[in-house]
C-alpha cells in the first residue's frame, strides 16, 4: 500500500519484551505462561500489605544484554513508582524506571541501511491479566472483569525507539530485527502470540519537507508483525484523510481491531494521568561496574548482525542475492554455527549454506538438534563427490531423524556406495560403447547429447554417480 | 513484675512452664484490658498452643530460645498468618494475612509467645492512638489520658504489666513517644537493622520496627533477637553486630554526651527539667556532658510531613477493594475503589493521603517532595557535624506528658507537634531510645531520649542503661 | 523528575495556595469521595500544614542532593531460583469476590492512560 504523495510517515515504536527468567522481577514466583490462574503468586506480586520487592539478578543480566546488543550506554540506574489505579496493577503502582533507566542512547540498523535510534531500554514489572466478561469480551461492553495475577511482576524491558521509522515496512523490519536480537541474547523466547513481545506504535504524518512533527496517535498492543504493518497503514491513511478534509488529528490512544481492520479511539477520561513518579524507597540503585558489563558482553556472544557478517565473510565477502536471503534465514533459525562448523571442516561454504537453509531448515525443531560434527562430515562426503546431491539429502534427513550418527556408515547402510573414479570410468565406457553413433555426433559437437549419456550413466549406477563427475568424464573422453 | 530475662530464665530452667506464664498473662488481660483497650485481638488458643510447643521443646532437651515463654504484644500492623491484622482500620477489618512478618518468625524461633495484636492509630498515622477505627487505648497511668501513638496499644500493654515485651513501629516517633507517655522503654533501631518484611508500610524510607520493655536490658535482649539481615527486604542491612546485651552494663566513663537544646526548648518546662537532670546523672556516672546545638532539626517536622504522607499515599493505594479487605460495590471498578476507600479510611488517613498526593503531583514535586528530601540530606549532615564532637545526643522525647483524650483531635497541626523531638532520627535513619525518667508536674511519666549515630545501638543502650540507673524512683520504675 | 507524562490539568495554583479545586482534584487522583463540608475542612487543614512547609520550600538547598536512602547500599539482588508460591485457596479466601479462580471486579470503565 503506498502512502499518498506529498506525505511523510513518522513512526516510533515502544516494544515491551517479557524476559525469559525462571522467576519474576521482584519475587521468586515462577515466570511461566499458561499455568492455572493465580497459582504463581505470593505476597509480593499480589501486593499484599507488608510485602517488599527484591530484584532478580538474572533480569538485570538480560536487561544489560539487551542494552549491549542495542549499542546503548549502560548506566547506574534506579527504580521509580508509577502511580495509577487499575485492577491488574496489584499495588496500584508499577515499579518501573523513570529518570535513570539502565540502558540509554542506543541504535539498531535495519537491513535497508536505516539506523533507528533507541532512546532507552528500561526495566519494569508486568501487570496481571484482565479478562472482560460480557457481550463481546471487549472492554466497552463488558459486564464485569476477572483478574489473574500470574503475570503480575513478570520482568519486562521496555524498548523505546526514536521516531526515525518512516514506513510500515520499516516498522516491521525494526520489529523483526529486534525480535531476532531478543532471541539471540536469550532475553526472550520471542513468542509474540504468547505476549512475549508487545508493540505500541506512535504514528504521525507530515507534509514532505516539513520541519515539525505532526500530532501523533499511539496504537496499543500490536501482537504480530502483520498487525503492526496493517495498523500503521490504516492509521496513516486515516490521519491523511482527516487532514485533507481540513480536520485536525487528535492526540489520543487507539486500539487496533484486527477483525475490522481499523484503529478505534479508546474512550478514556479527558484528564491525562498524573503518575506522580517518585524514587522507589523499597529498592536501592543498580550500579553495574565495568567488570560486570564486560562479563555480560562476553557471555552474550555475537548478535545476529555480527553472525550474518561472519557468514558473509565465509562466503568470500560478496554473497549473491539468494545467498543474502539464505544467510538471513540461517541466522534467524540459529543454524549459523552449523554452517560455520561445516566450513571449518573443509566443506565449500555455498554448499554448507544451501544445505542448512534448505534441507536442515525444513526439518524444523529436529533440524536444530543436528550435531555439527555429523553435518560437517556429511558435507565433506558430498563436497568430495563421494555422495551425490540426492544421496546427501537423503542421508541428511536420516541423520536428523536419528538425532545424529556417522554419515559414512549411514550412507553404506542406505546402499549409497561412493562410486569410485575407476568404477565411474568403466560405466561411462560401457554406456559409450553401447551408443557408437550418438557418441560420434557428441564428439563432433552435438552438446545436447551430453544429457543422454549422463542420464544413461545415472540410470546404470542407480543414481550413485555424481552428475558433475559424469560430465567431467564425458568431456575428458571427448577431448 | 518479672523482667523478660527473668521469665525466660525461669522457663528455660523449668522453674516455670511457658503455659503457666501464658495463662497468667491472659488472665491479667482478661481482667484489666476492658478499660484500657490495649488489645484488638487476644490470641488465647494460639498463645497456649505456642506455649505448649515451647514446654515440649524443653522437655525434649532442646534449646527453646532466648525469649522462651515470654509473652509479647504485637502492634496490629505486623502480619500474623491466619490472625486478623487490621492496622486499626475498617478497610482491613478481619483480614487474615497468608504469611507471617519476618520479625514474627524470629520471635517464634526465639520461643516468645505472641499474646495478642495491639491497638494503634490507623495505618500508624497519629500520636495518640485516637485515630484507631476501633476506639482509643487509654494510658494505664491515667485513664482519661492518651497512651501516645501510633504504637499506643503495645506501650500500654507493657506499661500495664500484661506483657514484659512489646513490638511497635516508629516512623516519626511512634515507638518512642508512646513509650515516654506510658513510662516504659521504647527504641527505634538504625533504618535497615530490623526487617520490614511483613510490616504494613506507612512511609517506606522511615518505618522501623522496634522493642518496648519496662527496662533497658529487656529492650536490648529483644532488639538482639530482631536485628538480623533479611533477604526478603532489600533495605535490610548486611552489617551483623555483636549482641548489644553483652555491653549494656559497661557504663559511660568517657562517653561524650551532647545535650541538645533544639530537642528540649520546644517542650514543657517540667519535661525540660527532667532532661537536664538526666544529663547530670550521666555526668555523675563519668560521661563528658556538654551542650550542642543542631538548629537544622527545626526543619525536620515540615520535611517529615511532606515525605511521610507522600510515601503513604502510594503505599495505601493498594487498598482498593479488589484483592482483600473491605469492598463497597459500585457500577464500575473505579467507582468501587472510591466507595471502598471513602468508607474504609478514617479522616487522618484521608488527610495524609491527600497531602501526600498533592506533594507528589505534577508541578509540585520539586517544591515539596524533592525539597523535603534535600532537607533530609541537610539533617544527616547536621547530625554528622554534631557527632564529630560528641558520641551521643540527649534530649526530650515528647514535648509534654500524656495529654487528655480528645484534646488535640480537632487540630492536626497541634497533634503533629508531638513529633518534633523524634522526627530527626527517622529522617536520618539513626537509632534512638526513650528511657523513663521521673514524672512531670502532673505526676505522669516523662521519657528522655538518647540518640546515637547509625549502627551504634550498643552505645545507645549503654547510655540508656546509665540514664535508667540514675532515674528518680517512681511507681513504674524498672 | 516532573512527576507526569502528559500535563493535562486546566488550572494550577502555586505551592502554598492550595485551593478547593486542588483538594477535589487530589481526592479524585486518590480515589476518595469528599462531601462539600469535608472539602472545606480538609482545604483549611491542609493549608495550615502547607503553610508550615513553606519554611522548607523557601530554603535554598540547591547545593544538596535529595536523599532517597538513609544508608548507601547498592546492587542488592537475589538469585533467579523459584520458591514455593502461596496456596491459591488461602489467597482467594481473602478476596471480596471470586469467579473462575480469579478476582472478580465490576466492569472497568476505561483503559489506563
Amino acid at each position: 500500500m503506498s502512502v499518498e504523495a506529498g506525505w511523510e510517515t513518522v513512526i516510533g515504536l515502544e516494544v515491551h519484551c517479557e524476559l525469559a527468567t525462571k522467576t519474576k522481577l521482584f519475587c521468586a514466583c515462577p515466570n511461566a505462561f499458561g499455568d492455572e490462574p493465580n497459582t504463581n503468586v505470593c505476597p509480593v506480586c499480589l501486593g499484599l500489605p507488608g510485602s517488599l520487592p527484591v530484584i532478580n539478578a538474572q533480569a538485570v543480566e538480560l536487561a544489560m544484554r539487551i542494552g549491549t546488543a542495542l549499542h546503548c550506554a549502560i548506566r547506574p540506574s534506579s527504580f521509580a513508582r508509577k502511580n495509577y489505579f487499575y485492577p491488574d496493577q496489584a499495588k496500584d503502582y508499577q515499579i518501573s524506571q523513570y529518570d535513570q533507566p539502565i540502558n540509554a542512547d542506543g541504535w539498531l540498523s535495519l537491513p535497508d541501511g536505516t539506523v533507528v535510534g533507541v532512546t532507552r531500554a528500561h526495566m519494569e514489572e508486568d501487570t496481571g491479566k484482565l479478562t472482560h466478561v460480557g457481550a463481546s469480551g471487549r472492554i466497552n461492553s463488558a459486564h464485569h472483569a476477572l483478574v489473574d495475577y500470574n503475570r503480575s511482576g513478570v520482568p519486562l524491558v521496555e524498548i523505546v525507539s526514536e521516531p526515525d521509522i518512516r514506513s510500515a515496512a520499516q516498522a516491521r523490519a525494526y520489529a523483526s530485527e529486534l525480535r531476532g536480537i531478543l532471541v539471540a541474547t536469550g532475553a526472550s523466547d520471542g513468542r509474540m502470540e504468547e505476549g512475549s513481545m508487545r508493540i505500541d506504535a506512535n504514528v504521525s504524518v507530515r507534509p514532505v519537507g516539513a520541519a515539525e512533527f505532526g500530532t501523533r496517535c499511539e496504537i496499543k498492543n500490536l501482537n504480530s508483525l502483520r498487525s503492526l504493518g496493517r495498523a500503521i497503514e490504516y492509521e496513516v491513511a486515516r490521519q491523511i484523510a482527516l487532514i485533507d478534509a481540513g480536520e485536525v488529528v487528535r492526540q489520543e490512544t487507539r486500539h487496533w481491531d484486527e477483525a475490522a481492520g481499523r484503529t478505534e479511539s479508546m474512550r478514556s477520561k479527558e484528564e491525562a494521568n498524573d503518575y506522580r513518579y517518585f524514587p522507589e524507597p523499597d529498592l536501592v540503585p543498580l550500579v553495574p561496574d565495568a567488570a560486570w558489563q564486560e562479563r555480560v558482553r562476553v557471555e552474550m556472544g555475537p548478535m545476529p548482525a555480527d553472525r550474518r557478517a561472519e557468514l558473509r565473510q565465509a562466503l568470500g565477502g560478496s554473497p549473491s542475492e539468494a545467498e543474502v536471503d539464505q544467510i538471513r534465514a540461517v541466522v534467524d533459525l540459529g543454524l549459523d554455527s552449523l554452517v560455520l562448523a561445516g566450513v571449518a571442516a573443509g566443506a565449500p561454504a555455498p554448499l554448507a549454506l544451501a544445505r542448512a537453509s534448505n534441507e536442515v531448515a525444513a526439518e524444523g525443531e529436529a533440524g536444530l538438534a543436528l550435531p555439527a560434527e555429523a553435518f560437517a562430515a556429511l558435507l565433506a562426503l558430498e563436497g568430495s563427490g563421494a555422495l551425490s546431491a540426492t544421496q546427501s539429502k537423503a542421508v541428511l534427513h536420516e541423520l536428523v531423524e536419528r538425532g545424529g550418527g556417522d554419515p559414512a556408515a549411514l550412507a553404506k547402510e542406505m546402499g549409497f556406495e561412493a562410486l569410485g573414479a575407476d568404477s565411474l570410468a568403466a560405466v561411462v565406457a560401457e554406456v559409450i560403447a553401447a551408443r557408437p553413433d550418438e557418441w560420434k555426433r557428441y564428439v563432433e559437437g552435438d552438446d545436447k547429447l551430453g544429457g543422454l549419456f549422463t542420464g544413461a550413466v545415472m540410470k546404470a549406477t542407480k543414481g550413485q554417480a555424481n552428475g558433475k563427475d559424469v560430465a567431467a568424464e564425458l568431456r575428458r573422453l571427448r577431448g | 513484675m518479672s523482667t523478660a530475662r527473668e521469665v525466660a530464665a525461669a522457663v528455660r530452667s523449668g522453674a516455670r512452664s511457658a503455659r503457666e506464664v501464658t495463662e497468667a498473662a491472659l488472665a491479667e488481660v482478661a481482667g484489666r484490658d476492658g478499660e484500657l483497650h490495649a488489645f484488638l485481638e487476644v490470641l488465647g488458643g494460639e498463645a497456649l498452643g505456642q506455649a505448649d510447643a515451647v514446654d515440649a521443646a524443653i522437655a525434649r532437651g532442646e534449646d527453646p530460645g532466648p525469649l522462651a515463654g515470654v509473652p509479647i504484644a504485637l502492634k496490629d500492623n505486623l502480619c500474623t498468618r491466619g490472625i486478623p491484622t487490621t492496622c486499626a482500620s475498617k478497610i482491613l477489618e478481619g483480614w487474615r494475612p497468608p504469611y507471617d512478618a519476618t520479625v514474627v518468625e524470629l520471635l517464634r524461633a526465639a520461643g516468645a509467645i505472641a499474646l495478642g495484636k495491639t491497638n494503634m492509630d490507623e495505618f500508624a498515622m497519629g500520636s495518640s492512638t485516637e485515630n484507631s477505627a476501633f476506639g482509643p487505648t487509654r494510658n494505664p497511668h491515667g485513664l482519661d489520658r492518651v497512651p501516645g501513638g501510633s504504637s499506643g496499644g503495645s506501650a500500654a500493654a507493657v506499661a500495664a504489666g500484661f506483657v514484659p515485651l512489646g513490638l511497635g513501629s516508629d516512623t516519626g516517633g511512634s515507638i518512642r513517644q508512646p513509650a515516654a507517655l506510658c513510662g516504659v522503654v521504647g527504641m527505634k533501631p538504625t533504618y535497615g537493622r530490623v526487617s520490614r518484611y511483613g510490616l504494613v508500610a506507612f512511609a517506606s524510607s522511615l518505618d522501623q520496627i522496634g522493642p518496648f520493655a519496662r527496662n533497658v536490658e529487656d529492650a536490648a535482649l529483644l532488639f538482639d533477637v530482631l536485628a538480623h539481615h533479611d533477604p526478603c527486604d532489600t533495605t535490610s542491612l548486611r552489617h551483623e553486630a555483636p549482641p548489644t546485651l553483652d555491653t549494656v552494663a559497661a557504663g559511660v566513663e568517657g562517653v561524650r554526651v551532647g545535650v541538645c537544646p533544639d530537642l528540649i526548648e520546644g517542650c514543657a518546662p517540667d519535661v525540660a527539667a527532667r532532661v537536664y537532670e538526666a544529663a547530670e546523672v550521666l555526668r555523675a556516672a563519668g560521661a563528658e556532658v556538654e551542650e550542642i546545638k543542631v538548629p537544622e532539626f527545626a526543619y525536620g517536622l515540615s520535611a517529615y510531613y511532606l515525605i511521610a504522607p507522600a510515601e503513604a499515599s502510594s503505599n495505601l493505594a493498594r487498598y482498593d477493594g479488589v484483592r482483600y479487605g473491605l469492598r463497597v460495590d459500585a457500577e464500575d471498578a473505579a467507582g468501587m475503589n472510591t466507595a471502598t476507600r471513602t468508607a474504609g479510611f478514617g479522616a487522618e488517613v484521608k488527610r495524609r493521603i491527600m497531602l501526600g498526593t498533592y506533594a507528589l503531583s505534577a508541578g509540585y514535586y520539586d517544591a515539596y517532595y524533592a525539597q523535603a528530601q534535600r532537607v533530609r540530606t541537610m539533617v544527616v549532615e547536621a547530625f554528622g557535624r554534631a557527632y564529630a564532637s560528641v558520641d551521643v545526643l540527649l534530649g526530650a522525647t515528647a514535648p509534654t506528658t500524656a495529654f487528655a483524650l480528645g484534646d488535640k483531635v480537632d487540630d492536626p497541626m497541634a497533634m503533629y507537634m508531638n513529633d518534633i523531638c523524634t522526627i530527626p532520627s527517622n529522617l536520618a535513619g539513626h537509632p534512638a531510645v526513650s528511657v523513663p525518667f521521673g514524672a512531670g508536674a502532673d505526676g505522669l511519666p516523662v521519657g528522655v531520649q538518647v540518640l546515637a549515630p547509625a549502627l551504634h545501638e550498643a552505645l545507645l543502650f549503654r547510655v540508656a542503661r546509665a540514664v535508667e540507673a540514675g532515674a528518680p524512683q517512681t511507681a513504674w520504675s524498672a | 523528575m516532573s512527576g507526569t507524562e502528559e500535563p493535562g490539568r486546566a488550572e494550577s495554583s502555586g505551592p502554598g495556595q492550595l485551593s478547593r479545586s486542588d483538594v477535589i482534584h487530589v481526592a479524585n487522583l486518590a480515589r476518595l469521595a469528599l462531601s462539600e463540608e469535608e472539602v472545606d475542612r480538609f482545604t483549611a487543614q491542609l493549608r495550615t500544614v502547607l503553610a508550615h512547609a513553606a519554611d522548607v520550600a523557601a530554603l535554598d538547598l540547591s547545593h544538596l542532593a535529595p536523599m532517597a536512602h538513609p544508608l548507601p547500599v547498592e546492587n542488592v539482588l537475589r538469585p533467579d531460583e523459584p520458591q514455593p508460591c502461596l496456596d491459591r485457596a488461602e489467597v482467594l479466601a481473602a478476596a471480596p469476590a471470586v469467579e473462575d479462580h480469579r478476582f472478580r471486579v465490576p466492569r472497568i470503565g476505561s483503559e489506563p492512560a
